[in-house]
């Protein structure tokens, strides 16, 4: 197999690569936001069990959530495994990086200093004006690096998507690296992550800058 | 009337009694100054008639109504409006707290259009009159960031006077600026008591607190030690506690 014919063969994959990256930061990012709130909450009743959730999510491999989310149905349920991957895959990933982004928001959130709050309420906003108006757009401004790095790093966990056989990028790479016994398939792969990381950079950069505008 | 009335507030952090027994009635164009000690109570008193914090005993109200009242098994509670008090009041806190993601112009027009439900126009109108007010004309696109402590504090002060309180709080105001900032800041808050802004003021410029006031409460430990009109408190101190207090600033 000739490198041009591998480079076109692990392209095909690319789609779902991106598939994966896109559909986990659509549904990541804002249930997030809910869990570090939740996380938040003054009742312990409420925050407890989600400190709990967040903190096995973040300590155990996302390979392994991954495998529970895809085949657990089946051992505990008899639920056949679904033929499209992509399900189970966007599932894991997203509450996996959600608990990452939560613990990340929670940060952002206390850094904010009361005196945001205690100036919004005196002014009269209500308590959802008083977040999505005054507290989430300077929390944003204070995660974005740290969001940055989770983003890199998930767009290198895509490739996790092997171990459940869903046919993006890194598996085919894998398959096509096992039957020509090559591997220079995973330089390929190397080349693709990397190359997609720098638009990431280049596009995170973009955006970190356009909020530059002002200092806290 | 009255535009704030508080009786026998009493409030503790835990164990720490903060304010026993205060009492203080603010008319309509009055200035009242609050001077005393570290940790005599004023910022707590403050954060009490601003509804920052909550109060365990007494009665607070604003223009002759109750913010708080006893229930049937004599618990202090609060009525369940408190947005409609808190269009009453505006607080300027020591620290400015304006909204950094904001220009001036948001600063000032955001609260008057999304809580007031100002038309747009209107409040950027207003805001601009305000800004010209107090020296701060050609300012509205900035940033705070790009101001000095003395021009943040100013913003601050129209973000509150665009709200159309009947009463402005003061926590302050100069304590966090350099002492040549101080001026710019004490000369718009006696412009507005030469308009007759009804106004409290905590501070400890004390020449700035005679000439602008109209009434100056002295408060230590949590009570009221002695009240009355400038030149009574510091030309005429009736009380030691006072007149220790007054001794060891002129130092
Ligand atoms: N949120 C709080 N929790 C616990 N204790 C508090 C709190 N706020 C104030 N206190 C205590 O209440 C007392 C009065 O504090 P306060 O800030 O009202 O004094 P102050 O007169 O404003 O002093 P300063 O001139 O230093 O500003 C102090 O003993 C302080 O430690
Ligand atoms: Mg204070």
């Amino acid at each position: 197999m000739t490198l041009l014919t591998m480079i076109v063969k692990m392209s095909e994959g690319l789609g779902k690569t991106c598939a994966i990256f896109f559909l986990t930061l659509l549904f990541a990012l804002p249930l997030g936001v809910i869990i570090a709130l939740l996380r938040m909450n003054k009742n312990i009743i409420i925050s407890a069990p989600i400190k709990f959730i967040v903190s096995v999510l973040r300590g155990t491999p996302l390979m392994l959530q991954l495998l529970a989310v895809t085949y657990g149905p089946y051992y505990l349920f008899d639920i056949s495994v679904s033929r499209n991957k992509l399900i189970p895959v966007v599932i894991a990933f997203s509450i996996n990086y959600a608990a990452y982004f939560s613990e990340i928001y929670r940060g952002g959130i206390e850094s904010i200093s009361t005196g945001q709050y205690e100036a919004a309420t005196v002014l009269g906003y209500s308590k959802a004006q008083t977040f999505i108006r005054i507290i989430l757009p300077q929390v944003i401004k204070t995660i974005l690096p740290s969001i940055t790095n989770e983003i890199v790093t998930l767009v290198k966990d895509t490739s996790i998507a092997f171990t459940v056989s869903y046919q993006e990028m890194f598996t085919i790479g894998k398959q096509i690296a096992n039957s020509q016994t090559s591997f220079t398939p995973f330089i390929v792969a190397g080349v693709f992550y990397y190359v997609f990381n720098a638009i990431v950079g280049f596009v995170m950069g973009r955006i970190e800058k356009s909020m530059s505008y002002y200092k806290q | 009337m009255n535009v704030l009335k508080m009786q026998n507030i009493q409030k503790s952090f835990g164990e720490n009694h903060v304010l026993k027994d205060i009492s203080l009635e603010v008319n309509k164009g009055e200035v009242v100054s609050v001077i005393g000690p570290s940790g005599g109570g004023k910022s707590t008193l403050l954060r009490c008639a601003t509804l920052l914090e909550t109060i365990d005993g007494g009665v607070l109200s604003y223009m002759g109504e109750d913010v708080t009242y006893l229930n049937e098994k004599g618990r202090l509670c609060y009525v369940k409006n408190l947005n409609k008090f808190r269009k009453i009041f505006g607080l300027v806190f020591q620290s400015f707290n304006l909204f950094p993601h904001y220009s001036v112009l948001k600063n000032i027009t955001d609260a008057p259009i999304k809580v007031l439900k100002m038309n747009k126009d209107e409040a950027v109108e207003r805001a601009m009159t305000l800004l010209k007010k107090m020296g701060l004309e050609g300012k509205e696109k900035m940033y705070p960031c790009e101001l000095s402590g003395g021009m943040q504090q100013r913003v601050s002060i129209v973000r509150a006077l665009a709200m159309n309180p009947e009463i402005l709080f003061f926590d302050e105001p100069t304590s966090a600026l350099d002492p040549e900032l101080t001026g710019e800041v004490l000369k718009v808050i006696k412009q507005l008591a030469d308009e007759k802004m009804t106004m409290v003021i905590v501070t400890h410029e004390m020449p700035f607190a005679r000439a602008v006031s109209d009434r100056v409460v002295f408060m230590d430990g949590g009570v009221i030690v002695e009240q009355g009109r400038p030149e009574e408190v510091f030309g005429n101190t009736r009380t030691e506690r006072t007149r220790k207090f007054l001794q060891n600033y002129q130092k």
